[in-house]
C-alpha cells in the first residue's frame, strides 16, 4: 500500500559543496556512487547511461559515469566538458547540491562559478599521484573563493593496498600547504569504485577511525553564510501596492533583524527604525540571512533598488575606487581603461579598471606584472566606478563584497571580482571648483565648443578631411585643435604600442586631452583609427549630450589598401606590422554615427562641407548668449 | 535560539532562492512574463510568485500555451486558480497548428510538440514583446537542464545555445539583453521533484487532482498507459477502455502522457511512493524519447 502514515524525516538542512578534480581523479565515479546510493539517479536514467556507454563511453561498453556528468550532446561527441553541472541528492538528515566542475586549468572559470555558491570543497586525489599542481591549484581557488572547510578525497584506495602509510604521507603533506591559506580540512581515505567509505565505512581500512565521507557531509557543521555579520539586506524591489504601503524587498545577505532595530539606507547614509518584516505567511518577529523578506521602516526615506538597508550601528562603507580581485572569464581579454558594467548586489553601475597590479600564476600563486586579463586569469586591480556604492570587503561579507563584470556591448558576463579595500585617495582628491567655466570661454570665441570624433581605417582620409574642416574653420574665424593619432603618438602616448589594452588607452588619454580643450572652449577635430565601440563610447560620454560628434569616414578596406598612402597596409600584409586594423586587429563599425561620409564619392573639401553643413544645422558655429 | 531555526531549513533556502530570482526578473526585465503550464511545478512557481510580491500581486502576467490536447482536468483547474487568485491570464494556441489539423495522433508526438508547443510558445513571445519569461523547469529532470542557467539566454530565434551561456556566480544575474532577444529563467532550477512534492504538502498548495490515483479509463499505448480524455482517442475496433487505479507525476497532452498505477491519494501518499519509486518522472513523457539527446536538440529550437 502507498499509504504514509509515517513518511520518513526530511531533510532538515542543505549543504551545497563543489567537487574538484578530474575525471582521472575517479571524480565522476564518486559522484556517480553518491547519487545512485542515495537515489539521485533512477533506473531509467541508468539504463539510459548504459545504452550511451555502448555507443560513446570510453570504458570500452562498461557503464562509464563520466557520461552522467557529460550532459550535453555537444560534449559528448567532443568528449570535453563545457560547464558546471548541478547534481542533486538528499539523504533523510540533508539535502546536498554538488557543483561538479571539470578540473583543468582551461576550466578555471568554471571551478570559480561552482565554488561561489559552495558551502564547502571536497578535493580528490589520486592515491598514487599524493598531492599535485592540480591539487594546489584547486585549493587556491576554492579558498579563493572563501571556502574554509575542505575534505580532502583520497582515492582509489584500492589501488595502493590500503595503505595507511600512503594515506598518511599525502594527508601530512597536504595538510601543511592548506594550513598556510587557513583552511579546515578533513582527510578521508576511499575508494569510489569499490565503494570504500564513500556512503559507508570500510573494513578494508581498519585503522581509519572517522567517518565515510557521506557521514561527514551529513554532519559537518555549517552555518548559513553570513549569519554572524551585521545585517544586510540589497533592496531588489520597491512594494507599492497602495498609497499607505512602501516596502523594501530583498534578501537578507547577513545577520538579523527585528522590528524597533535602527538601520540605515546605503549610500544615502539616512536613518530609520523597522516597522514591520512583512512576508505571505504574516509578519515575523525575527528575520536572518538566507530569508526573503520585505521591511517596512517608521519613517519616510527616500530608498530605491540597488540601495543597502543595514544595520545602524554597523553600517557598510561606501566608495568608488577599490583594491580587488578579478577573475577573468571571456575569450577577449579585459582593457584597463574600457567601461564595463559592474554589478554588486541589485545594483549595477558603470566601472574601469584602472590599474592591474599583478597577475597570480594559479598554478604556483607567484606573482607576475600584467597589462591584461586573459580567459581564466586572475589578478589584483584597481577599479574605479562611476558613483560611490556600498560595500563590504569579501572576507568580511560575501554577499556584498562580490561582483560580476558585463561587456557593454555584448552583454557577456566577463569578469568576476571580490573587494578587498576602498582606495583612500577616492577620498583624498577633490574637485577645484572654477568661477571661468566652458561657457564664458566659449562665448568669448563666438562658438560653442565641441568635439568632431573622426574614426575609420587608416588610409581612408581622416587626418586630409580633418585639416580640410579646420582650414575652413580657421578662415571663419574659429579656435579650434586638430589633435592627430600620428602625432599624438609621438608625444603623449609614445609610451603606447599597438595591443587591444594600448589601443583602449590611447583613447582613454586622447579624449581626456580633447574634453580639456573643449573646457577651454575650443572646436576639437580628433583623428584617430579609434577601432573599438566602447572606447568611442567612453570618449562620448566624457561630454555632455550634443558636444560630442562622432563622424565616420567610411572606406572599404580593398579601396584603403588600394590607395595605402604610407605602404602600411603592404608591411602588414607582409606580417612586419603586428596588430594592425582592418589585417590583424578588427575595426568595429559605428552603428550610428552622428555623420558618415563616403570617401569613394567626393574630395576632402566636399567632405569638409558636409561636416561645415552639419556644424551649421547643429548650431554650433553661433555662441549661446 | 538553539532550536535548530525554521529559516534555516532545506526548503526555505529554496524558497527564499527562488523569491529572490523571482524578484530580479520583475526588477531588471521590461517586459516579463511567467509560464503557466499548470502542472506541479507550476503551482509550485505561482505560489512562490504570490510570496515573492506580497501584500503586492506578482507584476506580469501569465501564460499558458495551450496546445488544445491538455487534460480537461488541467484546463478546468487553471481557470479556477487564476479566478481565485485574480491574476491575468493569457491563452496562445498556434491558430496555423489549429488549421492544418496539428494533433500527435495524425502527425506523431515530434511533430505536434514543436507545432503546437515550441512555435506556438515562440508566437506568443513574440505577439506579446516578453523579453523574460519565467518557467518552472528544474535542473534535476534531464541531463541537458544540469547544465542550464537561472536566467538562460536566448537569441532574437529564441534559440538556446550552449556555449554562449554567461557564467552565473554568487547571487548575480546577468539580465541583460539586446532588443528582440530574451531570457528564460528557471527559479526551481535547484529544486528536485521530491523537494517540489514536500514544498506543495508544507505550504498545501492546491494541484491537479490527476496527481491523485483514482479510477480511469486507460488504454495501453506501446507500454504506456494512456487516459482516454476524450473522443479524439483512436480505437483499434473492439478496443475498450479498462478502468484503472492510476496516477501522473508529470501532466502534458493526455495523448503523450503516461498514467502510473498507483495507491496514492494524498500528497503525503505521493511523496511515500516517491521514495519508493525507482524509475524518474520523465520516463511518463513520450516525447523524450523520441531521439537522443531530444530535450537539447529542443531547447536550441526554442523549446522551454
Amino acid at each position: 500500500m502507498a499509504r504514509a502514515d509515517t513518511l520518513p524525516a526530511k531533510p532538515s538542512s542543505l549543504l551545497r559543496f563543489i567537487t574538484c578534480g578530474s575525471v582521472d581523479d575517479g571524480k565522476s565515479t564518486l559522484i556517480g556512487r553518491l547519487l545512485y546510493d542515495c537515489k539521485g539517479i533512477f533506473d531509467d536514467q541508468l539504463a539510459a547511461l548504459e545504452r550511451d556507454s555502448k555507443t560513446s563511453g570510453t570504458q570500452a561498453g562498461a557503464i562509464d559515469l563520466a557520461l552522467l556528468t557529460d550532459g550535453l550532446a555537444a560534449e559528448r561527441e567532443q568528449g570535453i566538458t563545457i560547464d558546471v553541472a548541478y547534481r542533486y541528492f538528499a539523504t533523510e538528515k540533508r539535502a546536498f547540491i554538488v557543483a561538479d566542475t571539470p578540473g583543468h586549468e582551461q576550466y578555471t572559470r568554471n571551478m570559480i562559478t561552482g565554488a561561489s555558491t559552495a558551502d564547502l570543497a571536497v578535493i580528490l586525489i589520486d592515491a598514487r599521484k599524493g598531492v599535485l599542481v592540480q591539487t594546489r591549484r584547486h585549493t587556491y581557488l576554492v579558498s579563493l573563493m572563501g571556502i574554509r572547510k575542505v575534505v580532502l578525497a583520497v582515492n582509489k584506495m584500492d589501488l595502493v593496498d590500503y595503505s595507511q602509510a600512503t594515506f598518511d604521507q599525502i594527508n601530512n603533506d597536504y595538510t601543511a600547504f592548506a594550513a598556510q591559506i587557513g583552511l579546515e580540512v578533513v582527510a578521508i581515505p576511499l575508494s569510489s569504485l569499490k565503494g570504500d567509505n564513500v556512503t559507508a565505512c570500510s573494513e578494508r581500512m581498519p585503522w581509519y577511525q572517522g567517518p565515510a565521507l557521506l557521514a561527514y557531509l551529513e554532519t559537518v557543521d555549517i552555518a548559513v553564510s553570513g549569519q554572524s555579520a551585521p545585517f544586510r539586506l540589497c533592496v531588489q524591489w520597491v512594494s507599492r501596492p497602495d498609497q499607505n504601503f512602501r516596502g523594501f524587498a530583498g534578501f537578507v545577505s547577513s545577520g538579523e533583524i527585528r522590528p524597533g532595530d535602527r538601520v540605515r539606507a546605503l549610500p544615502s547614509g539616512r536613518e530609520s527604525q523597522v516597522a514591520r518584516i512583512v512576508t505571505y505567511d504574516g509578519d515575523l518577529a525575527h528575520a536572518a540571512a538566507g530569508e526573503s523578506v520585505t521591511l517596512t521602516l517608521t519613517h519616510e526615506i527616500d530608498i530605491g533598488r540597488g540601495d543597502v538597508i543595514a544595520a545602524a550601528d554597523r553600517p557598510p562603507m561606501v566608495a568608488d575606487q577599490f583594491n580587488t580581485t578579478v577573475m577573468w572569464m571571456s575569450d577577449a581579454d579585459l582593457l584597463p581603461g574600457r567601461p564595463y558594467l559592474l554589478k554588486i548586489g541589485a545594483r549595477t553601475v558603470s566601472a574601469t579598471v584602472t590599474a592591474i597590479k599583478h597577475k597570480v600564476n594559479v598554478n604556483t600563486l607567484n606573482h607576475s606584472a600584467a597589462k591584461t586579463l586573459a580567459l581564466n586569469e586572475i589578478g589584483v586591480a584597481n577599479i574605479q566606478v562611476a558613483h560611490p556604492i556600498p560595500f563590504d570587503a569579501f572576507s568580511e561579507n560575501k554577499e556584498t563584497g562580490s561582483f560580476i563584470l558585463i561587456d557593454r556591448m555584448s552583454n557577456d558576463t566577463v569578469g568576476a571580482g571580490l573587494i578587498q579595500f576602498a582606495l583612500r585617495r577616492s577620498q583624498n582628491v577633490h574637485w577645484q571648483a572654477v568661477e571661468v567655466n566652458k561657457p564664458a570661454r566659449s562665448a568669448l570665441k563666438n562658438q560653442k565648443a565641441c568635439v568632431l570624433w573622426f574614426t575609420g581605417l587608416s588610409g581612408a582620409g581622416k587626418s586630409t578631411i580633418a585639416n580640410a574642416v579646420e582650414k575652413q574653420l580657421l578662415a571663419l574665424g574659429r579656435h579650434t585643435y586638430l589633435l592627430d593619432g600620428d602625432n599624438v603618438r609621438h608625444g603623449l602616448n609614445r609610451d603606447l604600442g599597438f595591443t587591444d589594452a594600448d589601443r583602449v588607452e590611447n583613447i582613454r588619454r586622447v579624449a581626456e586631452v580633447a574634453k580639456l580643450m573643449t573646457d577651454a572652449g575650443l572646436i576639437v577635430l580628433v583623428s584617430f583609427i579609434s577601432p573599438f565601440r566602447a572606447e568611442r563610447e567612453l570618449a562620448r560620454a566624457l561630454f555632455e549630450p550634443g558636444e560630442f560628434l562622432e563622424i565616420f569616414i567610411d572606406v572599404p578596406l580593398a579601396e584603403a589598401e588600394k590607395r595605402d598612402p604610407k605602404g602600411l597596409y603592404q608591411r602588414a600584409r607582409r606580417g612586419e606590422i603586428a596588430n594592425f586594423t582592418g589585417i590583424s586587429s578588427a575595426y568595429e563599425v559605428p552603428e550610428a554615427p552622428d555623420l558618415r561620409i563616403d570617401t569613394t564619392r567626393g574630395t576632402a573639401v566636399d567632405a569638409a562641407d558636409a561636416i561645415l553643413a552639419k556644424l551649421r544645422e547643429l548650431e554650433l558655429l553661433t555662441a549661446d548668449f | 535560539m538553539t532550536l535548530p531555526r525554521a529559516e534555516t531549513t532545506h526548503l526555505h533556502r529554496l524558497e527564499a532562492e527562488s523569491i529572490h530570482i523571482i524578484r530580479e526578473v520583475a526588477a531588471e526585465c521590461e517586459r516579463p512574463v511567467m509560464l503557466y503550464s499548470i502542472g506541479k511545478d507550476s503551482a509550485v512557481m505561482l505560489h512562490l510568485a504570490m510570496k515573492a510580491f506580497f501584500p503586492a500581486k506578482p507584476p506580469f502576467p501569465l501564460l499558458h500555451v495551450d496546445t488544445t490536447w491538455k487534460f480537461r482536468e488541467m484546463i478546468a483547474f487553471r481557470d479556477e486558480r487564476v479566478r481565485e487568485l485574480r491574476l491575468e491570464l493569457l491563452v496562445h494556441t498556434n491558430a496555423d497548428g489549429v488549421a492544418s489539423g496539428v494533433g500527435p495522433f495524425s502527425h506523431g508526438s515530434a511533430v505536434h510538440t514543436d507545432v503546437m508547443k515550441t512555435q506556438a510558445l515562440k508566437q506568443a513571445l513574440d505577439k506579446w514583446h516578453f523579453d523574460a519569461a519565467l518557467g518552472g523547469a528544474r535542473r534535476d529532470e534531464e541531463k541537458s537542464r544540469a547544465k542550464e542557467r537561472i536566467f538562460s539566454f536566448r537569441t532574437a530565434q529564441h534559440r538556446w545555445d550552449p556555449r554562449r551561456q554567461r557564467p552565473e556566480l554568487w547571487r548575480l544575474y546577468n539580465t541583460r539583453v539586446h532588443p528582440g532577444e530574451s531570457m528564460r529563467v528557471f527559479p526551481l532550477s535547484n529544486w528536485t521533484e521530491l523537494d517540489v512534492w514536500r514544498y506543495i504538502d508544507q505550504e498545501k498548495i492546491p494541484v491537479v487532482p490527476l496527481y491523485f490515483a483514482k479510477e480511469r479509463p486507460v488504454v495501453e499505448r506501446d507500454g504506456a498507459l494512456i487516459m482516454v480524455d476524450d473522443e479524439r482517442m483512436p480505437l483499434a475496433s473492439g478496443e475498450q477502455a479498462k478502468l484503472r487505479r492510476v496516477r501522473f507525476r508529470t501532466l502534458g497532452c493526455y495523448p503523450l502522457t503516461g498514467a502510473v498505477e498507483s495507491d496514492a491519494e494524498t500528497v503525503p501518499d505521493v511523496i511515500a511512493e516517491m521514495l519508493r519509486t525507482r524509475t524518474s518522472e520523465r520516463q511518463g513523457r513520450v516525447i523524450d524519447h523520441d531521439s537522443a539527446a531530444s530535450m537539447e536538440k529542443k531547447k536550441q529550437e526554442g523549446y522551454f
